[in-house]
């Protein structure tokens, strides 16, 4: 591998994805029809939601290849730098090589800039990288993200959401995205309070998530017998935080001893 | 018809060689050394956003004196030469052996082949993964393409030789305060005294963080220089 050296007029900035252009890696590649949903996997729900410290992540841990269920421990939910996250749910392999670039984006750009990108910067660096993946999402391997993080500069939570196209839209509370979205949206808007706690709005998620696998069954819930839990990050001022599956556990049993029927 | 005058190439050489040394004596220097918790750069620079030392890959810095814009340029190469080589193959498959050569032969093709030798010199360094820092390693690469594997420290810019002697060695790795208070004597010399808003200071720190390149700020240095 040489050294990446450009003249003036064609360097590509601070740019990871231009670079590979440049540099001769083909990103994409698309094929004529579109391809079998039992051939490829498939990432489901994922939720986001701000509290007072900032803004939590969660997403379930299935995927499924059509009826199958060709992963159970999955994760769909990834820091992308200190102070953001994304969660993602569509085809899960363009949807983590998504996320691969889009960290390295933005390790790249804090990098060669010698500065992080804005929140909203990052959020249209993904928006970006969905646009271009848009040929693929026609022959059904759509990316979905939840993006969201902590802005340094107003100190509050924020997150965005995105469709196929590559539009964003910024989200005030929460947002949700996969096929179990419509659950556990219903769930996270009607438990939702203005400045939730972290142990609050954590329940909050795992409760959503729950009802959602309940009635989707691309949905995951958890797997006590195995130990698998949902993937859950909260990311305020300190910085993103993934909680660990005890935690996790205890507030599980928590919500299923409430729920058992005697 | 016009012959054009003979000149050695020894000469030429020597000329170019001169050329990027005077260069690069113009600016001022920097120290790279081992701390018993990782790998310090230290460089006087007035400048807070102009920067000589910076951050390539997760346990791997770059340093470089001369003309900014020149080793900037490289600087930068060597970011998207990591992260590529990151994305392609894996974080792990990303050193510094394999980029102080590839600036080696960067260095070398432009000494002999271009006009003008890049006025620079610049310094790769790496922290390994063992505790006792054996596998670190600073590789110290000349404007035209000679590199060097140092051991415990390294001087880059003018009067190296001075400043070297005045760092001298320790007898085993220091901490990083008295191996800053020492780099930061030695590149003062005895007539003035640099305070921490002349200095620029970061570290590759072993730790359990995936990027290990951190900047000291000046409250940080100041409080590490008493």
């Amino acid at each position: 591998m040489n050294l990446p050296l450009f003249r003036a007029h064609d360097d590509p900035g601070p740019r990871f994805t231009e670079l590979l252009r440049r540099s001769g890696f083909d990103e994409m590649v698309t094929v004529d029809g579109s391809v079998p949903v039992e051939d490829y996997r498939h990432g489901t729900t994922c939720v986001a939601i701000r509290y007072a410290d900032g803004v939590l992540l969660a997403g379930d841990r299935r995927a499924t290849s059509g009826h199958l269920i060709s992963h159970r421990s999955i994760e769909k939910v990834f820091p992308s730098d200190r102070h953001s996250g994304v969660a993602i749910a569509g085809a899960a392999g363009p949807a983590v090589e998504m996320v691969r670039l889009f960290q390295l984006q933005l390790e790249h750009y804090e990098k060669v800039e010698g500065t992080s990108l804005s929140l909203e910067g990052k959020a249209n660096q993904l928006s970006q990288m969905i646009r271009n993946n848009l040929p693929a999402a026609m022959q059904g391997m759509a990316v979905v993200p939840i993006f969201a993080g902590f802005d340094l500069k107003r100190e509050e939570g924020r997150l965005f959401e995105f469709d196929i196209t590559g539009g964003r839209y910024e989200e005030t509370d929460h947002a949700s995205t996969g096929s179990g979205s419509l659950h556990a949206g219903t769930v996270v808007k009607l438990g939702y309070a203005e400045q939730m706690d972290a142990g609050a709005v954590t329940d909050l998620a795992i409760h959503a998530l729950f009802e959602a696998a309940d009635e989707d069954s691309a949905t995951g819930g958890p797997d006590l017998v195995r130990g698998i839990y949902p993937v859950i990050a909260t990311i305020s001022a300190d910085g993103y935080n993934r909680l660990d599956d005890d935690e996790l556990a205890e507030r599980t049993q928590a919500l299923i001893a409430g729920r058992r029927r005697n | 018809m016009n012959m054009p005058f003979y000149v050695a190439p020894e000469q030429v050489m020597k000329d170019r060689a001169d050329y990027a040394r005077k260069g690069i004596a113009r600016g001022r220097s920097l120290i790279a050394f081992r701390f018993d918790q990782g790998i310090a750069i230290c460089a006087e620079n007035t400048s807070s956003t102009l920067r000589k030392v910076s951050e390539i890959y997760d346990r791997i810095a770059f340093a470089g004196v001369g003309k900014y814009n020149e080793f900037d340029q490289l600087r930068i190469a060597g970011v998207r030469h990591a992260d590529m080589k990151g994305y392609s193959f894996s974080r792990e498959d990303v050193d510094a052996r394999s980029l102080a050569n590839q600036y080696a032969q960067s260095l070398g093709q432009v000494f002999t082949h271009e006009m003008k030798p890049m006025e620079v010199e610049i310094l790769v360094a790496e922290i390994g993964h063992a505790e006792d820092g054996s596998e670190d390693q600073l590789f110290h690469i000349l404007y035209d393409g000679t590199v060097m594997d140092e051991d415990m420290s390294v001087v880059l810019g003018g009067k190296t030789d001075t400043i070297s002697d005045r760092f001298g060695d320790f007898d085993s790795s220091p901490t990083l305060k008295e191996g800053l208070q020492r780099a930061v004597a030695a590149l003062a010399g005895d007539e003035r005294d640099l305070a921490a808003d002349d200095l620029e200071v970061a570290v590759l720190e072993r730790g359990t963080e995936r990027r290990a390149f951190r900047r000291l700020s000046d409250s940080e240095i100041s409080s590490l220089l008493v």
